[in-house]
This record gives structure tokens, sequence and C-alpha cells, in this order.
């Protein structure tokens, strides 16, 4: 795949689920090498858009991943291209969290082939990552909720794909496994790889270099997370009921009270 | 990972230690008692109660222990749901009414010894139980919601059990033949059932161990299974016909036998860690030895007459149930 300063391009996307439009004519840029995150109220279509990008969805319209249409990409060269940390993912509870992390290698494995080297180095690097090298040989039935979704996490990984979409990947994390994985997300960025992740907690969002801001469906503004008119359309977007401040050079999200006084 | 591959070898070998044994016990154990087995080098009658009658009724109450279990251990993979047991998608309620619709039409014996009869009840019951598990899968609108497929299964098995019942009732010499069917009873396999029951497992065994990797990745939910480029539409398709093969076999040679399909997983699961290929295999493994012992105990419990086996494998699946709920209470529920 060339270099290309657009990990994504799409344009005019409409998607309708159960015969009705969810999406209706999105455009959105993501800068390749940097983390985005999109944020928006339930039901804006976040989940869904990045569906659409994951080309896990039928949609109209046109999405290009690294220059090349979404739609073009064999099933194999799109799952190497883009990883995918779904929402509420599950993994079988009698895997071993090894074998579940192995499982991001199937895009370059031959069917019925042995793992090769590189395979077993990717899920190693991974699992180191991820702090979960020390469960490797336990059953994903005997983790906590939050170190499953370190599991996950780690398996994602794996697939050392140049784009990750992640779709709430903070679920069952507590505070200093979040910070462990907002470090990893720059350690990807700094490896050249593109983080999209939809997120709930703004605070968090606010980490990323840039941020989507997403409403009934549409995209309603895109800016970096250190620009004050993102911070202005973050508040619009929650109707007013958060506020953006600075705390120690640090962009955080605080309840905006005046409303119920 | 080592480990592991040495308890599947390990699990594995016992079974087939398990099957040697049981073949043993099973060409002793019978009406006649012992006697035969020890004239048969003298008696010609002795030699073809045990060559006849015996070795291939115990050889196959492994066979169809070993597609109930083989698809019990498919169904749960493919629907990510441990309660997915054959029976529960509607699919040997199916079987039951291809089984009573080629038996209205065909009006032969159900248990003549006939090859040809074998693999047209057989393709029946395929036919009966893949339409079961179709229209499930169309009531339930797919197999996301759990709660939906099942109820969907037992609408479904329960409707078309009563049209079986009632073709029965309808057809008295039919329902002779039925109600042997239904109790489940493994008496009445002869060589030739044996052999289409091994020629359905084996190629069954090599697909599902072809289709374990997308198993495995499908428990990662759909999206991430797609996600992985694993070819799911039509993985799905193989694996809802094998479901339907393996059931519908077993349920045209044996009639219903409950629980196999359920608890052979479970087993496998419960003693050791597995990928879904090795699932399939050792899950075959045992549920063939789990209704081989069945089987055993049917013809010895109250020997010179004998239980059927299909509610000898209801109680003693049925308890099995009760105490690994009992048991996984406190652990949210099955595993």
């Amino acid at each position: 795949m060339t270099k290309s300063s657009r990990a994504i391009q799409a344009s005019n996307i409409h998607v309708s689920l159960n015969g009705q439009e969810v999406l209706h004519g999105v455009d959105l840029k993501i800068r390749a090498g940097y983390w985005t995150s999109i944020v928006g109220p339930n039901g804006a279509g976040k989940s869904t858009l990045l569906k659409v990008l994951a080309g896990l969805l039928e949609f109209q319209g046109e999405v290009l991943v690294f220059d090349t249409p979404l739609n073009n990409l064999k099933a194999k060269e799109r799952a190497q291209q883009i990883s995918w940390l779904g929402q509420n993912e599950a993994a079988s509870d009698d895997l071993t969290v090894w074998n579940v992390v192995m499982l991001g290698r199937l895009p370059y494995q031959d069917w019925m082939a042995a793992p090769s080297s590189q395979d077993i180095q990717a899920v190693e690097i991974a699992l180191q990552s991820t702090q979960a090298w020390d469960w490797r040989q336990r059953r994903v039935g005997q983790l906590s909720a939050g170190e499953k979704q370190r599991v996950l996490l780690a398996r994602a990984i794996a697939v050392q794909s140049p784009l990750m979409l992640m779709d709430e990947p903070l679920t069952n994390l507590d505070p200093p496994h979040q910070v462990d994985w907002l470090e990893q997300v720059r350690c990807l960025t700094a490896q050249g790889k593109t983080v999209v992740s939809v997120l709930h907690e703004v605070g968090m969002a606010l980490h990323a270099d840039d941020m989507v801001l997403m409403q009934a469906g549409r995209i309603v503004h895109q800016g970096t997370c250190s620009d004050p008119t993102t911070h202005r359309a973050i508040e619009t977007v929650f109707d007013n009921r958060i506020a953006i401040q600075s705390i120690h050079s640090h962009w955080v999200a605080v309840p905006n009270m005046l409303r119920s006084t | 990972m080592s480990l592991n591959k040495s308890n599947h070898w390990f699990f594995a070998l016992t079974m087939l230690l398990l099957l040697a044994i049981g073949i043993g016990i099973g060409i002793s154990v019978g009406s006649s008692g012992l006697g035969s087995l020890q004239n048969a080098w003298r008696d010609d009658v002795a030699w073809q109660i045990i060559w006849q009658i015996r070795l291939p009724r115990t050889l196959g109450a492994f066979a169809a222990g070993a597609l109930l279990g083989l698809a019990g251990a498919l169904a749960q993979g493919l629907f990510r749901n441990p309660l997915a047991d054959p029976y529960l998608l509607g699919s040997a309620s199916g079987a039951t009414l291809g089984v009573a619709l080629a038996l209205a039409f065909y009006g032969g014996n159900q248990f003549a010894p006939d090859a040809f009869v074998r693999v047209g009840l057989t393709g029946a019951a395929f036919i009966g139980a893949l339409f079961a598990v179709v229209l499930t899968l169309l009531l339930a609108k797919g197999v996301q919601h759990t709660m939906r497929l099942l109820l969907a299964g037992v609408i479904v098995g329960v409707v078309m059990g009563a049209i079986a019942s009632l073709i029965s009732l309808m057809r008295p010499d039919v329902l002779q033949n039925m109600q042997g069917f239904l109790l489940g009873s493994t008496a009445f396999i002869g060589w030739s059932a044996f052999f289409v029951m091994v020629c359905v497992l084996l190629p069954c065994l090599c697909l599902a161990w072809f289709f374990g990797f997308a198993m495995d990745a499908l428990s990662l939910g759909e999206s991430t299974a797609l996600s992985l480029g694993v070819p799911l539409r039509s993985m799905r398709i193989v694996l809802v016909l094998l479901v339907a093969l393996a059931t519908g076999t077993a349920v045209a040679q044996t009639g219903l036998i409950a629980f196999v399909g359920l608890a052979a997983p479970h087993l496998v699961r419960s003693t050791t860690s597995v990928k879904s290929a090795s699932l399939a295999i050792l899950s075959a493994l045992m549920g063939g030895v789990l209704l081989l012992v069945a089987d055993i105990l049917a013809r010895s419990v109250i020997a010179p007459q004998e239980l059927p086996v299909g509610v000898l494998t209801a109680v003693l699946g049925g308890g099995y149930l009760l105490w690994l709920m009992y048991r996984n209470q406190n652990q949210g529920g099955l595993r």
C-alpha cells in the first residue's frame, strides 16, 4: 500500500438500517498516522460510521482506504489493512488467551497452515504490549472483564494493520488501564499507524489528535482536539451540559451544572 | 499450548481405550448372556448373535453418539450458544417428521435391514432436519438473539413433532414403527446402518476440522470474524448442512436420543481447553463413548429385557445438565 496522507476519505455516505436512514451523506477525512476520536450523543451514528469504514456494513457513497476504494479490496486484503475491535466483543471462554490473540493473524494465514514465525512474534509483541503475556496459557473464561478487554485489544494489535478501528475500546477498563490504552495508542501512532476510535468518554477522546463530532447521523464538526472551535462544538453537541476546560495543560470535560441550579 | 495438545491426545486416547473396552463389553452383553461369546467359535447361532447383532449394534451406538456429539459441538460453535443442542434447534423433530413422512409414503418397515431403506430414511431425516434448522433460523431472524433462537427452535420442534404424531396416528403401520423410533433405540442397528453412519461421520469430521478456524473467529462475534476475512456466509451454510446431516443420519438409524449432543461438548470443555476443530473431534469421540456406555447399560440394567437407550440418555443427560447448572450457578450459567 502506498504511503498516503489520508488513511480514509469518505464521501457522501448513506446507510439505512431496517429501512431507516441512519447516516445522511457523511463526508470524512482521516489523517494517516494520527489518532482520531469520533464523539457524539447516543444514536448519533458513530458505531455505524465506524462499521462502514471497516467494510462491515453496506453503504451508498465512496470510501477510500489509503487511496484504494474499500469495495475493491478483497476480504483478506481488507483484513490486513484494517484491524477492528468491536463494541462488546467477546471471545469463547474455552479458548486460551494465546489462541484468541493468534486469531488476529488469520488474515495472513493460509487455510489449515500452522502459524509462521512472524505470526508467533506478532502475538508475543501484542501480548506484551497489553501486559497480557502472563495469562497466555489461561482460558479467557478465567479472566475478569477488564483483563478480557486487554486480550481483545491484543488480538486487534496482533493484526499489525496500518489502520485500527476501535468501537468503545475502554469498556470494562479501570482508570489505570485506560491510561495504559492511551499510551498504547500513542505508541501505535508513533509507529505510523492510524487509529480511529469511537469513545463515550469525552475527556479521554480529547487526548486524540483529531476529533469528529457527530449528531443525528451527520458530522457536525471535524478538527484538532486542541482547537477551541472543536471545544465549543463539543459543548454544543452535548447541549452545553459539559464544558471543556484546561487543567494542567490537559483538556478535560467537566459537567456543566448551571442548568440545574 | 503444548500442554493443551498433550491434553487433547490424552483425552482422545482415553476415549479410544474406553471404546475398545466398550466393544469388548458390548459383544458380551445381551439376552443370551456371555455364553454367546464363549461359544462363538463353535456355534453358528452364537457367532450370528455376535457378528450380526451385538457387534454392529455396539459399533453403531458409538457411531450414532459420535454423530450427535459432533452435531452438538458444531451447533454450539455456530450459534455461539452452549445450549444449542441439535434437538433444541428443531433439527431432531424435523428429522423425525422426515422419517414419518418417508415411512408413510414408503410404508415399509423402518428397521428392515436393507441398505437402500437406510439411505432413503437417512435422506428423508436429513431433509427434515435441514428444513427445521432453516425454519428456526428464519423465525429467529438469524442467530444474533439467543433467546429468540432457542424459542424458535422449541416452537419448530413442537410443531414438527406434532405433525409427525399426526401422521403416525393416521397410519397405524407407521405408528408402530414410530413408537420405537420416538423412544430411541440402538437395538436395530445392523451393518448397513453402521456403514451409512460411518460414511456420513468421516466427511463431517473432516469438514468440521477444516472450518474450525472460522468457528474460533466467530466466537469473537460476527463483525470481528468478518473483519478478519472469514467467509462467514459460506461457512454458515456448510455448518448448518453438517449439523442437519449429522443429526438426521443419527436420528434415522436410532430414533430420538436426547442429551448426547448437548452433554458431549460440555464434558470435553470441562476437561480441557480446546479450539473448535479439536472440540468437534473430541466431542464426537465423547458422544460415541457416552452412547456406547448408555447402550450397554440399557441392555444390562433389567437383563434379559432391555430399556430403550433414548430413555436412559434422557434420564442421565437431564441429571447431568441439572448438576452442571447447579455447579455453575455462581459462575454465570453453563460453560
